[in-house]
């Protein structure tokens, strides 16, 4: 007997208390006529609710214990072993040995008593748990049943539970936050043990290779991300000056001066830039954009044009936000009311000073949120800058020269097979830690912009 | 007078900025298309050598070894290369993969004779040189060297080299080697996470906008929520892959590069998406209609969910639709949850380790091979039409339900 084979007896009594307890109520309402207060749906939902729910609480508690005794347990077989990580690891290695064929026995005296014993014990436990769920569900089934009456308010009961339910999904998305921090900030507070906080934040050297060697006495200087931090600005400074007027002047021109037809026509297409995969972007710069660059550079005779340069992976990353900007700032210039330009244009002034001199600076604080947002896409974006910028932390200014992003690094340092608890693993948890809380605070600011100035003219 | 004319000319000007931009940003579009579909178009064709197989006695397919018999059959072909450096050449031109195909027909043939050209897999330098993406430059072609183009111009003398239908690309597993690559194991990975994300995705989004927009009191919990989920929709994506790495993997101890994993990050990514797309569904729903209901005596609950929500279903629907196109396309969550590894098996479950067809794009477009050039365009081309297929049926949806009030 299996877990899913419990979980499905489960699901069957409880169905079959749905099936039951309608019956009763219908049969109660037979001869009551219309005096019964819930209709018989509801007493067969809120019976099946009652059936199941003690089950799945009890299996959930069950699943989290069982795992804590068993370990405590398997870890008195590996006593001899002092540090707590190998010990673990022999715990897996038990667990595995019985739960996956493919898995190889460990070179230990214990390790086959340790086996036959969590064996035995899983068993048993196995045994126990489906007795224990199986007639807990047949109690519930049972006491369910008997609640039925013709005044029982089943449906007031079972209303509230669903609303329980909504309730508990609408606090979910609060814990993705919170996960995000907690998952972000434990690891980064485990960096901070190896490496000072301030050699991160303002070091100037990053290779985060050259900590796993254990005679590098100095390591805590190659930790130091403003390489990084400036890699990232430069390219989306970049990114935002090939966005910025296209995607500004596209909403004018799309809000402003295009005929229906046209608008119907271009706005769909520049959309469609949005919709297109980050990856095929990065594709799209190493054999296209990168190539065309380099022959540009040599035409120009540019010195130390690299092909991992700032330049390519920052207006490729500048196409894909072209319609984050446009369309947030089409936005924001046509909720301008149309009293205002309809007035300038009335006083003789033509579209453009119409546009420049009023629409703008009326629209001016949801076009800065729109470029704000856009600047946080840019400094997120990951797939672009890892396929066509470079690993290499340089620190400049030059958009000719390769530099490397937050998070590419992220990428670099978690992909592959590294363990877990070295500072090179844990420093793409900092580094990740303060990419989350700049774009955070981007959008709780531009969002804050565009939220009070949409106001302003509701 | 001038003033007037230069303000007109200044308004001249102010026009053609907007006109270029639009016009750059749709340029820049058909650059990117253009290229991508021009690249990929020749990978659903690849190269076929015909060789003339001649077996006289009836086959038993059991007693031939295919890779010495092809071979065999190979030198039959050509007398005249005697060496093993000559031999090593002719048999360089063909993929490994022409011996499974050998192999095949054997099998297909068996306890008849055969005696006819038939054609088989050429390697991926072959099929670069045959399709033109790299010319012969003096005596050698891309990493064809002289003497394996003196051999595939006989070849192509007798006209034996063909392009065929690339039967590998849609139907095949990833492999190093280009010419058997395909994409079938990406998108069955693709499809097992997509699935994991719409199942945890869509109910706890719909539940969330209905209690957020309907149930919620005006308080400082509703108003925590909602800030939370409209910053949560601005999180960047990688971001959401450390939640999954640190959670799923380390806390939970889930399998690494499962589909499972990768669905459930991908759900918690798109959530927001869909509770804000579902939120203004509910909201375009007129109040008479609610009203009507509880007048008729339904209760909230009821009203909720027998009017409102079949009548904001179209609009929750399509931001679904949107939003799921989006996870489809996303590749930096997976990379952190191990979703890269190079797997050759299909998966057959969302437990079975996997790669997505974003990832598998990246990994081609990350191979020296120059024959991935053409396979990475053509997995993108394949990845593109889908998006824009659930584009459309978004599109569609949207004006085909959607009521006006």
């Amino acid at each position: 007997m299996s877990i899913e084979f419990i979980l499905l007896t489960i699901i069957g009594l409880s169905a079959y208390s749905f099936y039951i307890s309608k019956k009763k109520a219908a049969a109660i309402s037979a001869i009551n006529g219309a005096e019964i207060h819930s209709q018989p749906y509801y007493h067969g939902m809120y019976a099946a609710f009652l059936t199941i729910s003690p089950a799945l609480v009890l299996l959930i508690v069950w699943s989290f214990i069982e795992d804590t005794i068993i370990t405590m347990r398997l870890r008195d077989y590996f006593s001899d072993i002092t540090e707590p990580s190998i010990a673990n690891f022999y715990i897996e290695g038990v667990i595995n040995f019985v739960d996956d064929v493919n898995s190889k026995a460990m070179d230990h005296v214990n390790f086959f008593t340790a086996t036959e014993y969590y064996k035995s014990t899983m068993h048993l436990n196995l045994l126990l748990k489906s007795i224990v769920l199986v007639m807990l569900t047949i109690i519930a089934l049972r006491y369910s049943f008997k609640l039925i009456s013709a005044d029982f308010k089943a449906r007031d009961l079972f209303e509230d539970v669903v609303i329980k339910v909504m309730n508990i999904a609408s606090i979910f998305a609060i814990f993705i936050t919170i996960g995000i921090v907690l998952s972000l900030l434990f690891e980064t507070l485990r960096f901070f043990e190896s490496v000072p906080v301030q050699d991160f934040l303002f070091g100037t050297h990053w290779s985060p290779q050259m900590s796993i060697r254990e005679d590098q006495v100095g390591s805590s200087g190659s930790f130091g991300a403003v390489p990084v931090f400036t890699g990232t600005i430069l390219i989306s400074i970049i990114a935002m000056s090939v966005a910025g007027p296209i995607g500004l002047f596209s909403a004018i021109y799309l809000s402003q001066y295009a005929s229906n037809r046209v608008r119907s026509f271009a706005k769909p297409i520049i959309e469609v830039l949005a919709g297109i995969p980050t990856v095929v972007y990065g594709f799209f710069a190493v054999i296209t954009v990168g190539p065309f660059f380099r022959e540009m550079g040599i035409f120009f005779d540019i010195e130390g044009f690299s092909s991992e340069s700032a330049l390519i992976a920052g207006s490729v990353l500048g196409i894909m936000i072209i319609p984050f900007i446009a369309s947030l700032t089409d936005d924001a210039l046509s909720a301008v009311p149309r009293s205002l330009k309809e007035g300038s244009l009335a006083m003789g002034a033509t579209l453009s000073e119409t546009t420049t001199r009023v629409i703008i600076p009326a629209s001016f604080h949801g076009i800065v949120g729109s470029f704000l947002l856009a600047f946080s896409r840019a400094i997120g974006e990951t797939m672009i800058v890892v396929m066509a910028a470079g690993f290499a932390a340089n620190l400049t200014a030059n958009p000719f020269d390769a530099v490397t992003t937050v998070t590419v690094q992220i990428v670099g340092l978690l992909t592959g097979d590294q363990e877990f608890d070295s500072a090179k693993t844990l420093s793409a948890f900092a580094l990740a830690f303060v990419l989350f809380f700049l774009t955070l605070i981007l959008n709780v600011i531009s969002l804050s912009i565009v939220k009070k100035y949409r106001e302003q003219y509701e | 007078m001038n003033n007037i004319l230069s303000r007109n000319n200044a308004e001249k000007r102010f026009k053609v900025y907007g006109v270029l931009a639009v016009s750059t940003a749709i340029i820049l579009l058909g650059i990117l298309l253009f290229k991508i579909f021009s690249t990929g178009i020749s990978a659903f064709n690849q190269s076929y050598i015909g060789v003339k197989i001649e077996i006289n006695n009836s086959i038993n397919s059991s007693e031939i070894d295919p890779r010495t018999e092809l071979r065999q059959q190979l030198r039959n072909m050509f007398p005249e290369l005697t060496t093993r450096a000559e031999k090593r050449t002719l048999y360089s031109l063909f993929s490994s993969g022409a011996t499974y195909e050998f192999e095949d027909l054997l099998k297909t043939n068996e306890g008849k004779t055969i005696n006819d050209y038939y054609y088989f897999l050429a390697s991926d330098d072959v099929d670069m040189y045959v399709k033109g993406t790299v010319k012969r430059e003096g005596d050698s072609a891309g990493r064809l060297m002289s003497d394996q183009l003196k051999i595939l111009d006989q070849f192509e003398e007798q006209n034996l080299v063909e392009l065929h239908i690339n039967k590998y690309l849609l139907a095949g597993a990833d492999s190093r080697e280009p010419e058997m690559a395909g994409i079938k194991g990406a998108i069955y990975g693709t499809f097992y996470a997509i699935l994991i994300a719409f199942i945890t995705s869509f109910p706890l989004g719909v539940l969330t906008a209905i209690y957020l927009e309907k149930l919620a009191k005006k308080n400082r919990i509703s108003d925590i929520i909602e800030t939370n989920i409209n910053n949560l929709a601005a999180v960047p994506s990688i971001v959401f892959g450390l939640l999954g790495l640190a959670i799923f993997l380390n806390f939970f101890n889930l399998p690494r590069s499962a589909p499972l994993v990768g669905g459930l990050t991908l759900g918690l990514m798109t959530l927001p998406t869909i509770v804000i797309a579902a939120r203004s569904a509910i909201k375009s729903v007129p109040p008479s209609i609610e009203e009507a209901a509880i007048g008729l005596g339904s209760s909230k609950v009821q009203t909720i969910f027998n009017f409102t929500l079949p009548l904001a279903m179209p609009g929750i629907l399509t931001g679904t639709i949107i939003g799921i196109a989006q996870a489809i396309g996303e590749t930096a969550p997976l990379l952190m949850i191990g979703m890269v590894a190079f797997v050759v098996d299909i998966p057959g479950g969302p437990m079975d380790p996997a790669t997505a067809l974003p990832v598998q794009i990246y990994l081609w477009a990350d191979s020296p091979e120059r024959a991935f050039v053409e396979r990475t365009s053509a997995a993108i081309m394949v990845l593109l039409i889908f998006l824009f297929l659930l584009n459309i049926t978004a599109v569609y949806l949207r004006k085909k339900l959607e009521k006006k009030w």
